[in-house]
């Protein structure tokens, strides 16, 4: 095993921090339900796939380009969420059976996928594909950067949101103690609703940047659950900005073990780290 | 018991089906359905042995496959690789995945929050992880590991019927695995910790060591499974091996058969698999894949405690229980600690009758402090009343002693020996028991099994049957609720749940007994009744430390009364004096605006 030279640890920094984003960007999603609505979403990730497979299949079968898969997309995974919640609701599912569901959904639509699009990989080619930017020697994907840009605004924008107006402030009463919250006028429900619709539609927004970013494989999945869960948890449950962070940092990790040890081993990545922040036991745990 | 005739019934039973199952293979049977047999068998060990941790304790593992698969590859390296004897490595396949599981545990049981989730989100990704080493050393490589050169004993003339009989015999140790310890002192501590993991530790159930164990023997069991399965289909993948299926099957399984009951996984499995094997005929594995997942959905929405709850009851109305009331046993009376005695010349202190002796205990949240340094004496057989304003640190203070929180500084003495670094269940078995302001039974749990279950763990150390439902007993009829001994604590009304806590830290044994809030929200004729009850349990030779917001029944009471104000102690004496204190009257009353 060589020492990466000095310009291949840069530029797996930059691709780490942009992979690690787009981690961040699924991670929001789940964050946001898991901190504030008490529900562990697993069946996040399979929408996340889901979202990539139709924004491949718009665009290389129907000719739609992503950005219009994409508005198509996310409404329809807003309602989706909307009515996964008030399943949630109507059989007053707690936090452990919350999983047992959401991962037998993912299980569900991992054979759908696999049903209708086989379990050949998929890759979505477009112009802007190949693209780079190149800066001093290294090279910037456009389409990471972009995805990177909208993790950033998406993130910053619902932290804003959270902090800052009416609902959000309501939202994180209610993550606090719903009763009382809801004892001083909250209408606790239509913003559960509210929320798991936006979490679902992120799950959208970031399944179109897998399919313009990376390949597709109906198990892909479960490789995302053990990394973005603890990009979630590293990045404190209910925190976006956490979330981004915590994915950019494990991003720049995996990317850093791909170029110095082997490609192979970069799943033990977040698992190790994950493992190493239970053992320390940060106070936000 | 009197069911010996019952009883050797039971047994002849069992012999007889058991002779019946051995005797299967012999019958030539086509080979089609020994298969379907082994599958079953196959599926009834991984149900069981993943409901041992995760039904029994509620502590729901996604890594089931993990530990299978792990037993998978332990063989495959072993016979195929090193040439060990197939059969010598099912023991070797089980010890590894008992040891894997174990490990998971001791990293992820130690947490305090979100311990259930994580949990399963950690073992989930064991899983992966797993197979991504798997894959890529030489264990598998990533091109599979072929088994067939590995000699299989024969029994009754065909490999078939040894795989048959291996799967019999694993299948008959996880559930007979799952009966006992559901019967045990292990089993009732895993039913507390699901219902209520903080009060299970308080009432000295030791959490941690038990999660670990009923995990370790749940991974031991799947870990002998995957062994024999390794050579039944004769060539492994990481694919197959570590696959979705392998966690969910069990899961539904257990679930729609009743997670907390012994047999439910194993009529879970037998019901999911026949109707999997019916419908095999028909679409392909990933279909089918789904419709379980659908399945899943359906029986966690709609059945979340499973079938099994309404086969007992079914059973019993057709052969109804005879279920005798234990005769009550008196215990014995309280013996000094042994402590006090060794310790009769080196600690003086312990000697002037003092029995918890904390001194400058500091706690804080946050920025909040919420004890700043107290520093509180309890005499030997005294009651001492804590009192003072919502807030002012009287709960924090009985969370320190009882071990529920880590204290920042300062030292607890209990009969000379610091107790602050102990762990809850420890200082629970030494002999310090409290009751919540809130009660917190163990809802799954009846009346008689919850006041049972303080005596088992509690300072009493009660062993033989007699002894623990027997004082079980005695403390429910001191409680006054010996009439709802066999309904869950559900159905009681708040007073009888008050004294059901209280008949639980009795049955403890304590020697040091903190009452929070007891006689909160009850009427005069019950609290007069509450009252009676503590001096009582004084004259049982118990100190009692308690909280109360009521004037009447702190003055009544109370030997010495304490007044904490702001996490500070600010008066100790008898209760004359202190309501007589200038400071405690500004704290109760305000400050007198000069007139």
């Amino acid at each position: 095993m060589a020492l990466p030279g000095l310009a291949l640890v840069e530029q797996s920094l930059i691709t780490g921090f942009l992979a690690g984003s787009l981690y961040g960007l699924l991670a929001l999603g789940l964050s946001l339900s898991w901190g504030l609505l008490k529900l562990v979403n697993i069946g996040h990730f399979a929408m996340a796939l889901l979202s990539a497979y139709l924004t491949w299949y718009f665009g290389t079968e129907l000719g739609i380009p992503a950005w219009w898969a994409g508005a198509i997309i996310v409404p329809v995974f807003f309602v989706y969420g909307i009515a996964l919640h008030w399943v949630f609701v109507r059989f007053r599912v707690s936090e452990m059976s919350s999983m047992l569901i959401t991962f037998a959904l993912a299980i569900i639509v991992e054979s759908l996928i696999q049903t209708i699009w086989t379990a050949d990989f998929r890759r979505y080619t477009t112009e802007l594909a190949n693209q780079s930017f190149l800066i001093g020697g290294l090279y910037i994907p456009k389409l990471n950067l972009l995805a990177c840009a909208v993790a950033a605004l998406l993130a910053i924008g619902t932290w804003a949101w959270l902090r800052y107006t009416y609902v959000g402030k309501a939202l994180r009463a209610c993550a606090e103690d719903t009763p009382i919250a809801s004892a001083f006028g909250i209408n606790h429900k239509t913003l559960t609703y509210l929320l798991s619709g936006i979490c679902a539609a992120y799950a959208g927004i970031a399944g179109v940047f897998i399919a313009l970013i990376g390949t597709l494989a109906p198990n892909e999945i479960w490789t995302w659950i053990g990394v973005v869960f603890a990009v979630v948890i590293i990045g404190r449950l209910g925190n976006p900005i956490g979330a981004l962070l915590g994915g950019i940092l494990i991003g720049v990790c995996e990317a850093l073990t791909q170029s110095a040890v082997n490609p192979a081993w970069a799943p033990l990545v977040s698992f190790s780290v994950l493992i190493l922040l239970l053992l320390v036991k940060p106070k936000w745990i | 018991m009197d069911l010996t005739g019952n009883r050797f019934a039971n047994y002849a039973g069992l012999a007889v089906l058991g002779a019946a199952l051995i005797a299967v293979p012999a019958l030539d049977l086509p080979a089609f359905y020994i298969a379907f047999f082994y599958v079953l068998f196959h599926w009834i060990s991984l149900a069981t042995s993943w409901a041992i941790l995760s039904g029994f304790a509620g502590y729901w593992s996604f890594g089931h496959a993990a530990f299978f698969g792990t037993g998978v590859y332990t063989t495959a390296t072993f016979a195929a690789k090193l040439g060990v004897p197939f059969l010598l490595t099912i023991p070797i396949a089980a010890l590894f995945a008992a040891a894997l599981g174990a490990g998971v545990g001791f990293v992820v049981f130690r947490l305090q929050r979100l311990r259930g989730e994580l949990f399963a989100l950690i073992t989930i990704s064991v899983t992966f992880v797993l197979a991504t080493i798997v894959s890529n050393t030489p264990i598998d490589g990533g091109l599979g590991v072929y088994l067939i050169a590995v000699k299989v004993p024969e029994v009754f003339g065909s490999p078939t019927s040894t795989f048959y009989l291996l799967g019999l015999l694993l299948a008959a140790i996880s559930v007979w695995t799952a009966w006992k310890i559901s019967r045990s002192k292990l089993g009732l501590g895993l039913f507390a910790i699901h219902d209520d993991e903080d009060v299970a530790e308080a009432k000295g159930v030791p959490t941690f060591r038990y999660k670990i164990l009923a995990f370790a023997i749940s991974s031991g069991i799947a870990g002998a499974v995957g062994s024999v399965y390794a050579l039944y289909v004769s060539y492994v993948t990481v694919g197959d091996t570590f696959d979705v299926t392998v966690i969910m099957y069990p899961v539904v399984m257990t679930i729609f058969g009743g997670a907390r009951h012994w047999l439910g996984p194993a009529f879970g499995a037998v019901v999911v698999e026949t109707a999997l094997y019916t419908a095999a005929s028909g679409p392909d594995a990933s279909i089918g894949r789904a419709v379980v997942a659908l399945v899943l959905i359906l029986v966690v929405l709609l059945l979340p405690s499973g079938v099994m709850p309404s086969i007992v009851r079914l059973w019993q109305s057709v052969f109804p229980l005879r279920r005798e009331t234990p005769r009550a046993v008196a215990p014995p009376a309280m013996v000094p600690a042994k402590a006090q005695a060794a310790g009769s010349a080196a600690a003086p202190a312990a000697l002037n009758g003092t029995v918890l002796a904390c001194t400058d205990v500091r706690k804080s949240f946050g920025g909040v402090q919420a004890l700043r340094g107290v520093s509180l004496d309890v005499k030997r057989g005294e009651i001492l009343g804590l009192v003072g304003p919502n807030g002012s640190g009287k709960s924090t203070l009985i969370n320190m002693i009882t071990g529920h929180y880590p204290l920042d500084q300062g030292t607890i003495v209990f009969d000379g020996a610091p107790i602050q670094h102990l762990s809850a269940h420890r200082i629970a078995e030494l002999g310090i028991a409290r009751s919540y302001q809130i009660p917190r039974p163990f809802n799954r749990l009846t009346v008689r099994a919850n006041v049972a279950l303080a005596g088992m763990f509690g300072a009493g150390d009660l062993h033989n049957d007699t002894e623990i439902y027997g004082q079980a007993q005695h403390w429910m009829e001191f409680a006054g609720i010996a009439g709802r001994a066999n309904d869950f604590p559900p159905q009681l009304n708040l007073h009888e749940r008050k004294f059901l806590e209280l008949a639980r830290a009795l049955a403890a044994r304590p020697r040091v007994l903190c009452l929070d809030e007891v006689l909160s929200g009850l009427n005069h004729t019950e609290i007069d009744a509450a009252l009676h009850l503590i001096r009582n349990i004084r004259e049982g030779g118990t100190s009692i430390v308690f909280v109360e917001h009521l004037m009447r029944a702190v003055v009544e009471l109370s030997d010495r009364v304490a007044v904490l104000n702001e996490g500070e102690l600010i008066a100790v004496g008898t209760p004359q004096e202190t309501m007589r204190d200038p400071h405690v009257v500004r704290v109760y009353l305000g400050e007198p605006h000069a007139a």
